[in-house]
């Protein structure tokens, strides 16, 4: 009985072989699109590097002050004194370098998946046909252990910071396609209407009445974006994009949990800060409508 | 004869993907629900002609689905017309390049809607000032105008609160604001008043007449409520099924009814107010039956007949114009008038 399985199991393993076109189909790629990829590679590494220094050039009391700052205005004073305390206890706890290395691979990807996201999401709203093609994409992209990405990242663009992006960048951009086409269907045929009569052309139309109304929507899909980045940034951490991530591995390859609550610790509040504050941005136009 | 601001020859709006095969039926004279029936198409507007005159309001009127949405789109093309011609100061709206539409829609023709269909990101200025920023009216220029508007719909000190800050009565102030911001010779309004409680809509109606008498636009409104229609209009169209079944003025519509669906409209209105002396003959009494006694104007409306009539005990002669005869109206003819008008209430 149990040889019958065993041979059941087996077999169906070699009746179906996706796991070895996929692997095909990465080596066809690695060698004919070599080129490619490397200048993906080149651009995107001086994009996040660009992105890096200048995060890193900023002095912390200078980030903490601003942050705070931000933080009284959009939230209130009691949340500006949480940023400031939240930040100042990653300075102490000796994380400060590697909290804004992980903040400056969280913006590189998260801007990166805006830029091709946004249009994305846009053509989906207008186009039925589109929309159908990408929704199970989307789907795919999002729900596939976050991982698996690392594989065939690692593979095509080397170890480091690349991979490490742009494993993010197909991991966090579902949410603001799927927010800026819904959106954007969102608005009322009437809204539509009116600035149609009003005389819009169609590029009007989208940059005045569509994106506009559309625009909580869509920072509630960047809000998203942002954090699935700041998740996967950490995970990246395996292909060597550095930042956080690199500790949190390293705590668990040494079993140091001290190590793993700290900077661990310094992720919750980088992701806390974070939120709130990208989130303010789409709920204060949310209140001033309803 | 003046000519008229618009005029609409054979439109009609069929929604579907084998538009020329609905038209040929519909030509060879099917009905609307044969050609469903066999197409699967539906009939929007169903050749409809009718002119309006400039300065004119004239009222579309119909329940839900008789089309009345539909026509009134037809006219600037936000639903493009299957077959037909519109005509507007001699161009033909219906054969305009998508360009010069645009170009048309900036400097003619605004609209109102049902629902405000205000832009929520823009505060009450930038929202009377939109159809003069679309098109490419200079800052400054375009919001001294949306003041100007705003002034004239009572909204100056509200500039620079938001859409949502507002009730629904002032919210389409700020609609009719930006549509008379763009100074249109056509004002299309669709079912404008039709979101509001009763005192707020008789409220804009009046506002919509006071600008009326200052401004003369040619106005094409869309209501289900019969009293908005006789109130405001000049002339009253009723559509049925994509049909424009009757049109004329509120006193024709009342008095010659064309088929029982306009009737129909008037049940729980009170429409004894727009008879005149001329619908209250006694058909008992002719010419003959005056004997001198007190006379009426033809075009003396019910309530000042009845002062005039009840104190008197013999008939009361009616004269048109030109001072003929038309016939009398005794104490009981009215009754019998009144009492067949309260029967729709």
């Amino acid at each position: 009985m149990s040889d019958l399985l065993s041979q059941v199991t087996e077999a169906s393993h070699d009746v179906l072989p996706l796991g070895r076109w996929v692997n095909a189909g990465v080596k066809h790629l690695l060698d004919n699109g070599a080129t490619v990829f490397d200048s993906i590679g080149v651009v995107v590494e001086k994009f996040a590097q660009w992105v890096e220094m200048g995060m890193l050039a900023l002095p912390f009391w200078l980030v903490i002050l601003v942050a705070a700052a931000v933080g009284v205005r959009r939230l209130g004073w009691k949340f500006g004194v949480f940023v400031a305390l939240a930040l100042t206890l990653i300075v102490v706890t000796g994380f400060w370098l590697q909290t804004m290395v992980t903040l400056a691979l969280t913006l590189s990807a998260t801007l990166i998946s805006l830029f091709f996201g946004i249009p994305l999401g846009i053509w989906c709203a207008r186009n039925n046909r589109v929309n159908a093609a990408i929704r199970p994409m989307l789907d795919f992209m999002q729900t596939m252990p976050a991982f698996v990405y690392l594989i065939p990242a690692a593979m095509l663009f080397g170890l480091g910071r690349v991979p490490g992006i742009i494993a993010t960048v197909i991991f966090a951009m579902p949410p603001v396609v799927r927010l800026t086409s819904l959106g954007i269907r969102q608005v009322s045929s009437e809204q539509v209407e009116a600035g149609n009569a009003f005389g819009c052309t169609a590029t009007q139309l989208l940059f005045k009445v569509q994106l506009p109304i559309a625009m909580p929507t869509i920072m509630a899909g960047v809000n998203q974006t942002i954090m699935m980045a700041l998740s996967m940034v950490i995970i990246a951490s395996m292909v060597g994009a550095g930042g956080l991530g690199n500790d949190v591995l390293a705590s668990i390859q040494r079993l140091d949990i001290g190590l793993g609550f700290e900077s661990g610790l310094a992720v919750v509040l980088l992701a806390i800060i974070l939120d709130r504050l990208t989130e303010s941005f789409g709920a204060a136009r949310k209140s001033s409508e309803s | 004869m003046p000519k008229p601001k618009i005029s609409v020859r054979n439109l009609y709006k069929i929604f579907g993907n084998n538009i020329s095969e609905a038209l040929k039926l519909l030509g060879e004279g099917l009905s609307k629900d044969e050609v469903f029936a066999k197409t699967g198409h539906v009939v929007g507007v169903n050749k409809v002609s009718f002119d309006v005159m400039a300065g004119e309001i004239y009222v579309l009127m119909g329940l839900s689905g008789s089309g009345k949405s539909t026509l009134i789109r037809l006219i600037n093309r936000l639903v493009e017309p299957s077959s037909g011609s519109i005509n507007i100061d001699g161009e033909d709206i219906a054969a305009l390049p998508q360009c010069d539409l645009v170009k048309w829609r900036r400097k003619r023709v605004a609209m109102v809607f049902q629902s405000f269909a205000l832009m929520p990101h823009r505060n009450v200025l930038d929202n009377a000032a939109f159809g003069l920023e679309m098109a490419g009216t200079p800052r400054k220029a375009r919001e001294d105008r949306a003041m100007e508007v705003l002034r004239q719909v009572g909204l100056q000190t509200y500039a620079a609160k938001y859409p949502s800050q507002l009730s629904g009565g002032m919210q389409q102030r700020v609609g009719l604001a930006r549509a008379l911001a763009v100074d249109p010779d056509i004002l299309l309004m669709d079912e404008a008043f039709s979101a509001l409680d009763p005192l707020k809509r008789v409220e804009m109606q009046s506002l919509m007449l006071d600008l009326q008498r200052e401004q003369q636009r040619t106005v094409l409104f869309v209501s289900h409520d019969l009293e908005e229609a006789l109130r405001i209009g000049t002339r009253i169209a009723i559509m049925e099924g994509g049909n424009l079944v009757q049109e004329g003025t509120a006193h024709q519509i009342i008095t010659q009814p064309a088929n029982d669906y306009v009737r129909r409209f008037f049940e729980g209105v009170d429409t004894s107010r727009y008879l005149t002396a001329a619908d209250l003959l006694d058909p008992g009494l002719n010419g003959h039956s005056y004997n001198g006694g007190p006379r009426l104007p033809s075009h003396t409306t019910l309530p000042e007949a009845m002062k005039i009539v009840l104190g008197m005990d013999q008939p009361v002669g009616v004269f048109d114009a030109t001072d003929r005869l038309l016939g009398c109206i005794s104490a009981r003819s009215l009754l019998v008038k009144m009492s067949q008008e309260a029967r729709h209430v």
